[in-house]
């Protein structure tokens, strides 16, 4: 590339999983995004804090269950996966209720870390602050 | 609705020609795709199947190409895990081609 053409786009999930099209959605456009190296945050607060829930199980509602694809978004370069801390809480939700998000550091010899961070609303506000593009589902 | 023969059965696929049933996938279904697009599977082929049918299962989707040139060469070795090697075995782009063999849908990002 002649030019530096990456942006920083926050992708920002408020709504549980199914019911609606707009977990499913979100996801896909944060794969599509990151096929074109674009610099990838996601945030997940209010009932989107129940997209990263672990042990789903979508039997009864006759829908496919995305859930094992959220574990793809290491291979995607998508490791920036922030979770509201106050939105957890509200809905009695800790850290490890939430599935393991892993990506292998290509700087640290592809040691596998964690891709979520619990943040608070204020370090949330100024994540969107830094961001040139902002999109919410 | 387009449709392939295998073993005497119909199965349906899209204008694109991938398989609209992830299900009617058989083995034979990869030889008679390739076979529309003038290709012989070789066991260098069946291995690029066989991995996104298995990223497939673990993942509900079908890589971009960037991460299944990762993968690839992650476990069938760097002489693999390039884009020469790939487009040489899937002339039409590896994902987009390969996944179409794989009986899987197109992958997420593909125009």
């Amino acid at each position: 590339m002649t030019e530096n053409v990456t942006k920083k786009f926050l992708y920002v999930n408020r709504k549980a999983p199914y019911g609606t099209i707009y977990a499913l959605e979100s996801l896909e456009v944060v794969l599509i995004g990151a096929a074109f190296e674009q610099d990838v945050s996601m945030a997940f607060i209010d009932d989107g804090v129940y997209q990263l829930k672990k042990d789903q199980s979508t039997d009864g509602i006759g829908m496919k269950n995305f859930s094992p694809t959220y574990n793809a978004l290491g291979d995607y370069d998508v490791h920036k996966i922030y979770v509201d801390k106050e939105s957890l809480d509200e809905r009695g939700l800790t850290a490890d209720d939430l599935m393991n998000l892993v990506y292998e550091d290509e700087d640290d010899d592809y040691a596998e870390k964690s891709s979520i961070s619990i943040v608070t609303r204020e370090e949330l506000a100024q994540l969107m602050e830094q961001q040139d593009v902002v999109l919410s589902f | 609705m387009p449709s392939i023969e295998v073993n005497g059965k119909t199965i349906e696929t899209d204008e694109e020609g991938y398989l609209v049933n992830l299900n009617d996938w058989v083995e034979e279904a990869a030889q008679v795709l390739a076979a529309q697009d003038g290709l012989e599977l070789t066991e260098n082929h069946w291995e690029v199947i066989r991995f996104l049918r298995e990223y497939y299962d673990e993942y509900q989707i079908a890589p971009a190409v960037r991460v299944l040139t990762k993968a690839i060469g992650k476990k069938l070795g760097k002489e693999k895990g390039n884009s020469k090697y790939l487009y040489e075995l899937f002339p039409y782009g590896p994902a987009k081609q390969a996944c179409r063999f794989a009986g899987l849908p197109k992958p997420t990002g593909c125009v």
